[in-house]
């Protein structure tokens, strides 16, 4: 074995340095450095230097592909941007050369040299180190193999509002099996307690509604109302999910929905989920009319029976003898392959405002609230009015931003708010004749028809006044404002402060995270924001998928959108879905930990740490053991390991090694290179 | 629990009974203040907006006496809102304004003393008596409880706002002092004017100005059908309670809302007599409110060399206003 052979032990290395434009070649001088990859490195097995103006475009692939051909190459180094963007490109068209796609490696001077350094000398003297790095690191790289999972047919739908729906149905169609999971009595979330849609007026539950029966009656949707996910196993293709149907203490078997069990019910309840606390329902009930399953559920906390002992008139009066006292919560798993997170949104608690009234002044109204009293089957028939019920109101002023773009509270537009208070200000005009004010800091108006909207709502002679309301007070000290509420607000293009008295308040208050978004988020093992919504993959290029492989996203629980927005994206999670589903079965990348069980000494540090909760304690072995359909490869537990007894396959001891032995190397004294003109 | 005390010049002249109201309850409540020596002025309202440096510098001055004579206390307690500001804001600008720190410490270093920004911890007296006494130690303190009064709880602008180290639950709409009032036993209003202007200075410079902004909290007081305003600051207290009249001759009105300090109340509430707490000394009188709760008041304590100024003859025509039609809103 000749000296040059003990170096290169055999290997012959492609080094390929991108200019990205001028993004790297900027500031590296990339002909340079190909150059010397070539000269310098050639003892280090390097044989091939190249640079190249864009190489991720097809031209650039080609170099690589052409060379593993020609040259024989049998490792590859692109020193470009970050392995983020482009490592599956490489790797891609290292494969299609003929070799195992891991034996590539990336050095990152774009992110990690062009970007954060403006001395070209210096900066041309990084990359280099860099690119001896991975020319190190790629020698110790291995051909590594996909890990295949099948994939389970069935999927779970999580949230049965329009974004669960639309996804419930794209699946259903396609002939596909899903269970869909929904907390409250019924399916149809927050869209069924709207009354119109905005920018097209078209009644929300004539457009809910047939979804809602199409998923009631769908043969490959299993819907679980009162139901709710406990425990989520397993992995992408083959998830098991323990999901706790609450008890209703209703046969669904037996009950044909006929209502006269909530007719009878003696216990009158303020409904504060639906009708948000301006309505009544009974202590049996059904949320609303269209309400899909139509089987009744019994509110144990407020049920006569369970409180007293006694009343049980639901079950005289009921005809088919429905009810049954004795009912008790059900557990059941299923398997499934792929999982939809629908849940939605909380209306922010405009009480944390106390400035504006909420709470202590009776005629001041949530967004929620008016979007009852408006619905025809809401508690005032469709009848806008004040808090007493009867009196309409003959100005009414509507608070753009009520807990959004609001530092105090939360910092993001809540992007419904302007087009839901013009819609409000229309349906005033229109069954009032009041006169409106609406408080606003910006109009964002940038949907189809939005605008247009608004202009119509202007022509419709709605006061807009331009600032955000300081207070909404009863405290009267002008003529005109006694009995009424006094908005007061700057006028921010007037540039004085004014006094509005008006009948009634509506607060647009903010759309936030669901109060418990993060224990769901941990439970399905994928990530929140900082505000709380569920955390895209990608929030542009893959904004319904997460990091953990099989679990998606729809709808408001990634971030408040409007409803085309949310059905855009329950039809988006079923279409990756659909994919995956027809595949059969998964490629998942194999850079995965694995335990070396000879120094494991069963600690269980590593198991806690993991983010996808992919490692767990084997008692009977006193192991612990990684899940590699689970794992994605993040290295937590390699660091935190404190027996070394993990290692990863792309980040070995070795590698990781000789990468920075590589680093150190610097064979190349320090030369110096023109500055750019 | 040992304080520093920054007293102010207020508590020694125009709310002497907020100092002896607190004089009075300090010992039940286990505190134990020590007054910060050879304490200067704090600025007051405006000097900060008119000279920087030099106000800060005054306001340093201080915090300097008070890290140099601290003794198993960082904390400077003021029961004046200006002061409790004006300390506040220079601790705060001082910590994160190298600058500025450096030209006040220049300036102190003139007169030997300097001051190590964030060695000193700023606090409001309500705050120190919500969270370190506690409403639990407070409602076992009371004896006669304040039932039936129905007491405005009024905190003016300055002791919430700015906030900068978020000391009170809400910089709009703090709930603290009602909290405290009903733990005394009183009926607490909801008092949607309880952080609104009481005027400042405008007493001094406008006067107009001054009645219009006086006359929306004693007719916002009197529309809730509160018996009694309390409030925490001095400047507040003097504004509403001894330009009352004033207010009154001004818009031809006759509102009688009687402003007391906290403290005062409380010291009722712990059974002290009222003449100990400083009760008789305000303009308007308390003694009638007072009576629904049996405290015996003593007679209003005529205010020597003072006789109460005669409403100036307005010179021009009269500024447009609104009184007449608020008449009826007084009890």
């Amino acid at each position: 074995m000749t000296g040059e052979e003990a170096q290169t032990n055999g290997h012959r290395i492609g080094v390929y340095v991108c200019h990205c434009g001028t993004n790297i070649a900027g500031v590296v001088d990339v002909e340079h450095v190909s150059e010397w990859a070539k000269d310098a490195l050639g003892d280090r097995g390097v044989v091939v230097g190249k640079d190249y103006k864009f190489m991720c475009s097809d031209l650039g692939q080609e170099l690589i592909q052409k060379d593993i051909e020609r040259e024989g190459l049998d490792r590859v180094v692109v020193a470009a941007c970050s392995p983020h963007l482009h490592e599956k490109t490489f790797r891609n068209a290292t494969e299609r050369g003929g070799l195992n796609p891991y034996l590539c490696e990336m050095a990152s001077i774009r992110e990690q040299v062009s970007w954060v350094h403006t001395n070209k000398a210096i900066a041309t003297e990084k990359a280099k180190a860099m690119i001896s790095g991975a020319v190190e690191r790629v020698k110790e790289h291995e051909s590594l193999e996909p890990f295949r999972v099948p994939i389970e047919e069935a999927t779970l739908i999580v949230g049965g509002g329009i974004a669960g729906i639309q996804s419930a149905l794209e699946i259903a169609n396609a002939g596909h099996p899903v269970y869909l999971v929904e907390r409250e009595p019924s399916i149809g979330g927050h869209m069924a307690q709207f009354d119109k849609t905005f920018p097209t007026l078209d009644c929300s539950a004539c457009i809910l509604t047939p979804r809602m029966s199409e998923v009631g009656v769908h043969p490959n949707i299993e819907l679980l109302t009162w139901s709710e996910v406990e425990k989520v196993e397993g992995y992408v293709g083959n998830f098991a999910v323990t999901i706790r149907k609450k008890a209703s203490y209703v046969i669904n078997e037996d009950c044909t929905g006929c209502g006269i069990c909530w007719q009878k019910c003696p216990k009158k309840v303020i409904d504060d989920k639906f009708e948000v606390g301006l309505g009544y329902r009974k202590a049996i009930y059904t949320p609303f009319e269209q309400a899909v399953p139509k089987y009744p559920v019994i509110d144990h906390d407020n049920c006569t029976y369970f409180e007293k002992g006694s009343c049980k008139a639901c079950e005289k009066f009921c005809p088919t003898e429905a009810i049954n006292f004795e009912d008790e919560d059900e557990v059941i798993t299923v398997n499934v392959g792929n999982i939809v997170l629908a849940t939605g949104y909380d209306l922010f608690d405009a009480r944390r405002i106390p400035q504006y009234g909420y709470g202590r002044l009776a005629n001041v109204f949530t967004s929620l609230e008016f979007e009852r009293m408006t619905n025809a089957a809401g508690p005032t028939d469709g009848d806008i009015v004040l808090r007493d019920g009867v009196t309409a109101p003959k100005s009414v002023g509507i608070v753009h931003c009520v807990g959004s773009r609001d530092r105090n509270f939360n910092n993001y537009c809540s992007s419904i708010c302007c087009m839901q208070s013009l819609k409000f200000a229309h349906l005033v005009h229109e069954r009032t004749g009041a006169e409106v004010f609406n408080f606003y800091i910006d109009i964002r108006t940038p949907a189809k028809e939005y605008d247009e909207f608004y202009q119509r709502v202007l022509d419709e002679g709605t006061r807009f006044v331009r600032g955000r309301v300081a207070e909404v007070t009863d405290a009267a000290r002008l003529p005109g404002e006694e009995g009424k509420l006094i908005v007061q607000v700057e006028d921010t293009l007037a540039g004085q402060q004014r006094r509005i008295p008006v009948d009634m308040v509506i607060l647009s208050a903010a759309l936030e995270p669901r109060t418990d978004a993060y224990e769901t988020a941990k439970k399905f093992g994928i990530a929140c924001s900082a505000n709380g919504w569920f955390t895209e993959k990608h929030p542009k290029l893959d904004p319904v998928a997460t990091m953990t492989e099989g679990v998606f996203i729809a709808g408001c629980s990634t971030g408040p959108k409007d409803i085309p927005a949310t059905v855009s994206q329950g039809s988006a999670a079923a279409a990756r879905i659909l994919s995956y589903i027809e595949m059969g079965e998964l490629a998942l990348e194999p850079v995965r930990a694995t335990v070396i069980a000879e120094q494991c000494s069963g600690c269980r540090i590593c198991n806690d740490l993991c983010p996808f909760n992919a490692i767990s304690y084997d008692a009977e072995t006193e192991l612990s053991e990684i899940n590699i359909a689970l794992c994605q490869g993040c290295g937590t537990c390699v660091a935190a390991c404190p027996a070394g007894a993990i290692t990863g396959t792309g980040f070995s001891n070795e590698q990781v090694l000789a990468q920075i032995e590589g680093l150190l190397m610097l064979n190349v004294e320090p030369q110096p290179v023109a500055e750019p003109a | 629990m040992k304080y520093m005390f920054y007293p102010g010049c207020s508590l020694h002249r125009s709310a002497r009974p907020y100092l002896d109201s607190l004089a009075a309850i300090q010992e039940k409540l286990t505190m134990e203040l020590q007054e910060v020596e050879d304490w200067n002025c704090c600025g007051a309202t405006e000097y900060m907006s008119v000279y920087r440096a030099p106000a800060h510098a005054l306001v340093g001055r201080n915090l300097a006496l008070a890290q140099q004579q601290s003794n198993g206390s960082d904390t400077v307690m003021a029961a004046c809102s200006a002061c409790y500001l004006n300390l506040e804001k220079t601790e705060n600008y001082m910590r994160t304004d190298e600058e500025l720190n450096n030209k006040v410490n220049t300036a102190l270093a003139e007169g030997d003393l300097h001051y190590d920004a964030g060695s000193i911890q700023v606090r409001h007296l309500l705050d120190i008596i919500y969270n370190d006494v506690g409403m639990d130690r407070i409602k076992n303190l009371v004896t006669n409880p304040l039932e039936g009064l129905k007491v405005a709880a009024y905190y003016g602008c300055m002791i919430v706002r700015p906030d900068v180290n978020q000391r009170w639950n809400s910089p709009e709409y703090p709930t603290v002092l009602e909290e405290l009032m009903e733990a005394l036993g009183a009926e607490v209003i909801d008092f949607p004017m309880k952080t609104h202007c009481c005027s400042g200075h405008m007493t001094q410079i406008s006067s107009d100005v001054a009645y219009e902004l006086i006359r929306r909290l004693i007719y916002g007081a009197t529309h809730y059908e509160a018996d009694i305003l309390v409030t925490l600051c001095p400047m507040c207290q003097l504004n509403l309670d001894a330009y009352q009249i004033e207010m009154n001759n001004h818009f031809d009105t006759d509102y009688v809302m009687p402003i007391l300090y906290f403290t005062q109340l409380m010291g009722l509430a712990f059974g002290i007599e009222p003449e100990e707490l400083g009760i008789g000394r305000e303009f308007v009188s308390a003694k009638q409110a007072l009576a629904k709760i049996g405290a015996p008041v003593p007679d209003e304590v005529p205010e020597k060399g003072k006789p109460r100024r005669k409403k100036k003859k307005e010179e021009g025509l009269p500024m447009p206003q609104v009184s007449t039609r608020f008449n009826g809103g007084s009890k």
